[in-house]
């Protein structure tokens, strides 16, 4: 039996630290990709000053960021206007204490398993605390003393809520298929079942990709934060650390969203086919890569699969008016997603029980 | 008296009136609208304009005719070519000057690419007020050649000062005919890439789609011309109904649009830039051997008498209204312009609509202010 | 032969015999020449719709130019909207000749019928000071090209909906288009900010001001 003391605090107090460093790390240079990426796709090069071609511009900017002057309106509400950022950030990073980015390995003679927690309501967890975020944008919209901040942060407040109802539905398919809220026996039950979710669950993955894009306030849901609208984002007033912390935790957002999109439909850590080409998975061609770097490796690779995709949609597509967003949100998804649930418990019953 | 306090709640009424510019990514340069909203929806909207009105008639009067083009260029800053067009064409008109056939087809060619190239911005900039952002790049890139074409004809890339009255002060340079055959040439494939991009797009049908509609008989009352004239229904086109510049000797379409409204304007206009395509390679086909410049007098003095003379601009129809005393200044040079005029219809447009469509509708009227405060 | 064409009216003069004809280029310009037009068709239409309105015609470079008495002149644009189908007024705008004792200024409108591509110039002489009749109410776009003339001349219209300064700013001294408004601009800023210049001075006569 470990010393609990190792167990229960050293322990986790090291996963804490990598998982968040890895996590802000991702984040601020998901932002560079962000810029590079779409500036090949708009035949220009993109940030390549700072640094070896470039890699150094997140640094740059979150120096920046760092020193730059702290203004604060006025009137705006003080501890309200500074709890604004912190209840954006927050959730993005305590969701993932739920992710799994692997199977159990063996470090120094102990078992250690990849992720922080294996909570067996993990979706429901994620889903909870993810939701705390529409806090932060509400009240960062209000503190601001800003008319125009108080109606953009409505107005995203109200995107954000009407878009959790679909994903919700969409994930609870996923839930049909798997039979448990943990993620890691998500991940176990697409293995057994030799096929990752987003085969047979197509529309759910479709339904929780898009939602996901509108959760996170991106193109071509990002009306309540465009300049060249009317009326101005909620993080107008917002300036120097505190601005820092809203554009991390939109980028630490897209993060999330990705990785619970790889854990409940690509299949977590799992290469393609795992049961059907466990032979050639196996082969000494890849025996040689340990475990655990294997399972992050395919991990990591989806994800970014996923943060290309999000950053291409921002690069191909104008933006929904308003209006038009709510009513796809109502109106197309959220019929869709229920008759889809009905659909795919219909399907596991027929193929006799989830597995 | 004009009430212009930012934001403040009207008397008795849930209506709000927001102050929109003159300083705004979306407004294209300095104009102030403001909004009368009722929550979302827009109840009127108001231009205000002024704020680069440099006094460019005055100016006028003080230049000589030929001294006067370069002030023509920064009216619409991004249409220099058919500025110069519209006057030169005007005091040749009150002259009886007939300009040779070879300085003729080079205006044409210049003024075919100069329609591109603004449209080109047009593109970019309504794109990106919608949304897309990647469209004003790759706009931009196609701009970039036609500006090096004319660099490499009169210096500048922007305030051309390419024509003078009687035809063009320089001769095109060895190899210009050739490298604008080749940009024309590959020209409509780039079309066709932004088409993919946006023509069929949900979205972009969405915003565009049954926004800003103005009916034909509005769209004359309010006097448009152009692309907004044309997008419901119209079929008028200066170069057809009173061609100048041997426009009667090539074959073009003018494309019409049906319903009026912002998704209507733009395929007018990326058609119009096919047909300027079309109508670059026939005039570099035609084009003639000879002088380009006809006899005029070193000081350009014209008769008493006024005239009016149009041309076919990307904006619409730009106008120049000549008086002359027998001197070499004008005594009175008015320009009419075609985006002050297509801007007075604006509260017609958006009346009724949503706020996010107000920027949709500025965009697609394709304003420049220079041409509207001169 | 349409309007606006690039040749002119008339034939260029006989090359001497024996040489070949140079083209219109080569040879001095033709200038053309005013004409009387009352017999022109154009002006017969505005005579037969309203006889005595037209009081004087002249026809120059292909362009008809009728000028009417201002008292009349919604009466007659009204006519030749609704009777004679000029449905488009593609220009308003004002012309001054400060020693002209009769009328200073010119208000000239430049309308357009789509049936047969024809336009026409109706004329008004007007005195400093006298309101003229706004035509807002016959073609809409009229709107802002007469607070334009307002603004830059000083000619006020009545019935106008909203006659109010369009291209320069509010509490602006003076009509710039006038003849003798210089052009180097006037000093408006004692006239507009009385309490930040003094008298006289402004940002254009070199006063003292903040800056």
């Amino acid at each position: 039996m470990a010393n609990p003391w190792v167990a229960y605090l050293l322990v986790p107090l090291v996963k804490i630290a990598v998982i968040l460093g890895v996590v802000i790390m991702l984040a601020a240079y998901l932002s560079f990709f962000e810029r590079k990426i779409l500036a090949y796709m708009q035949i220009r090069i993109g940030p390549n000053r700072v640094g070896p071609r470039g890699w150094l511009q997140p640094i740059a900017d979150a120096l920046k960021l760092f020193v730059k002057e702290d203004i604060v309106p006025s009137r705006a509400e003080k501890l309200v206007y500074l709890l604004g950022p912190v209840l954006v950030t927050a959730p993005a990073l305590v969701v993932f204490s739920v992710i799994p980015f692997g199977t159990s390995f063996t470090l120094f003679g102990a078992e250690v398993t990849p992720y922080l927690a294996d909570v067996n309501i993990g979706i429901l967890f994620i889903l909870g605390v993810s939701s705390v975020g529409v806090y932060g944008v509400i009240l960062g919209g209000w503190a601001s003393n800003n008319k125009f901040s108080l109606m953009g942060g409505l107005r995203s407040a109200a995107q954000l809520v009407s878009y959790e109802v679909p994903m919700g539905l969409s994930v609870v398919t996923v839930l049909l298929m798997a039979n448990s809220l943990s993620l890691v026996k998500i991940v176990e039950a697409q293995k057994a079942a030799g096929i990752w979710y987003a085969v047979p669950g197509f529309v759910a993955f479709f339904i929780y990709f898009v939602c996901g894009v509108a959760e996170t306030n991106r193109n071509p849901f990002d009306l309540p934060e465009a300049e060249s609208e009317l009326v101005a984002g909620f993080h107008t007033e917002y300036s120097g650390m505190k601005f820092a912390f809203y554009f991390l935790a939109e980028y630490a957002n897209m993060v999330v969203i990705s990785s619970i999109a790889t854990v409940l439909f690509l299949g977590g850590w799992l290469p393609i086919f795992p049961n059907w080409l466990a032979g050639f998975w196996a082969s000494p061609a890849f025996a040689w890569i340990p475990p655990v770097l294997w399972n992050a490796g395919w991990f990591l690779v989806k994800t970014f699969a996923f943060l290309f995709v999000y950053i291409w949609f921002r690069g191909t597509f104008p933006r929904y008016r308003f209006d038009q967003l709510m009513a796809l949100g109502w109106k197309v998804f959220i019929p869709v997603s229920l008759v889809n649930l009905m659909a795919v418990g219909l399907g596991v019953l027929l193929v006799g029980g989830p597995r | 008296m004009t009430n212009l306090e930012p934001t403040k709640p009207l008397p008795d009424s849930e209506e709000m009136e927001i102050s929109f510019g003159p300083q705004h990514p979306a407004t294209h340069g300095v104009l102030r609208v403001m909004v009368k909203l009722d929550g979302e929806r827009i109840v009127d909207a108001r231009p205000v304009i002024g704020y680069l009105h440099r006094g460019t008639e005055k100016i006028f009067e003080r230049e000589t005719y030929n001294g006067a083009i370069p002030h023509t260029d920064r009216m619409d800053y991004t249409a220099a070519a058919t500025n110069n067009q519209g006057l030169v064409g005007a005091v040749e008109r009150i002259m009886g000057v007939t300009v040779p056939p070879r300085a003729a087809y080079i205006r044409m060619i210049l003024a075919e690419l100069q329609r591109i190239a603004s449209h080109t911005i047009w593109l970019g900039t309504h794109a990106l007020d919608i949304g897309a952002q990647s469209p004003f790049f790759y706009t931009f890139q196609e701009r970039e050649k036609i500006l090096d074409l004319y660099e490499e004809y009169c210096g500048a890339r922007l305030t051309l000062n390419a024509m003078r009255v009687g035809g063009l002060p320089y001769d095109l340079t060895d190899g210009w005919t050739g490298r604008c055959r080749a940009f024309v040439d590959q020209f409509p494939a780039r079309i066709a890439e932004w088409e993919r991009l946006l023509t069929a797009n949900r979205i972009w049908k969405l915003r565009t789609v049954g926004v800003g509609v103005i009916s034909a008989e509005s769209a004359i009352e309010w006097g448009l011309t152009g692309p907004p004239l044309r997008g419901s229904g119209v079929k008028w086109d200066i170069r057809k109904v009173f061609p100048y510049d041997h426009y009667n000797e090539v074959e073009f379409e003018i494309p019409i649009g049906t319903s009026g409204d912002t998704y209507d304007r733009y395929l007018v206009r990326m058609e119009e830039m096919r047909q300027s395509v079309r109508i670059v390679q026939q005039c570099l086909a035609k084009l003639p051997d000879g002088p380009v410049m006809a006899k005029v007098p070193k000081v350009i003095k014209p008769p008493k008498g006024e005239v009016y003379f149009s041309v076919e601009g990307p904006k619409g129809e730009l106008g120049y209204y000549v008086v002359s005393d027998g001197g070499a200044s004008p005594y009175r040079l008015h320009v009419r312009p075609s985006c002050f005029i297509n801007l007075q219809a604006l509260p017609e447009m958006v009346r009724g609509q949503l706020v996010a469509d107000l920027i949709a509708v500025i965009g697609t009227l394709d304003i420049v202010l220079g041409e509207i405060d001169r | 032969m349409t309007e606006q064409s690039n040749v002119p009216p008339q034939a260029p003069a006989q090359p001497p015999e024996g040489a070949a004809p140079k083209p219109p280029w080569e040879e001095k310009p033709v200038t053309p020449v005013p004409r009387d037009a009352r017999d022109h068709t154009v002006v017969r239409e505005i005579t037969g719709a309203l006889p005595d309105a037209v009081l004087e015609a002249v026809e120059f470079a292909g362009q008809v130019t009728v000028t009417v008495a201002p008292a009349r002149i919604v009466e007659v644009c009204r006519a030749c909207k609704e009777r004679l189908g000029y449905a488009f007024l593609v220009d308003l705008t004002a012309v001054d000749w400060p020693e002209r004792t009769q009328g200073r200024f010119d208000v000239v409108y430049w309308m357009h019928r789509f049936s047969d591509s024809q336009r026409l110039r109706l004329k008004v002489v007007v005195a400093d000071g006298v309101e003229l009749p706004s035509v807002t109410g016959v073609w809409k776009v009229a709107n802002w090209m007469e607070r334009e003339v307002f603004d830059m001349f000083g000619i006020y219209f009545a019935d106008h909906p909203n006659l109010e300064r369009i291209l320069t700013w509010e509490g602006f001294n003076g009509h710039p288009l006038r003849k003798d408004f210089p052009i180097e601009g006037v000093d408006t800023g004692a006239a507009v900010y009385p309490d930040v210049y003094p008298p006289g001075g402004g940002p254009v006569a070199g006063g003292e001001g903040e800056s």
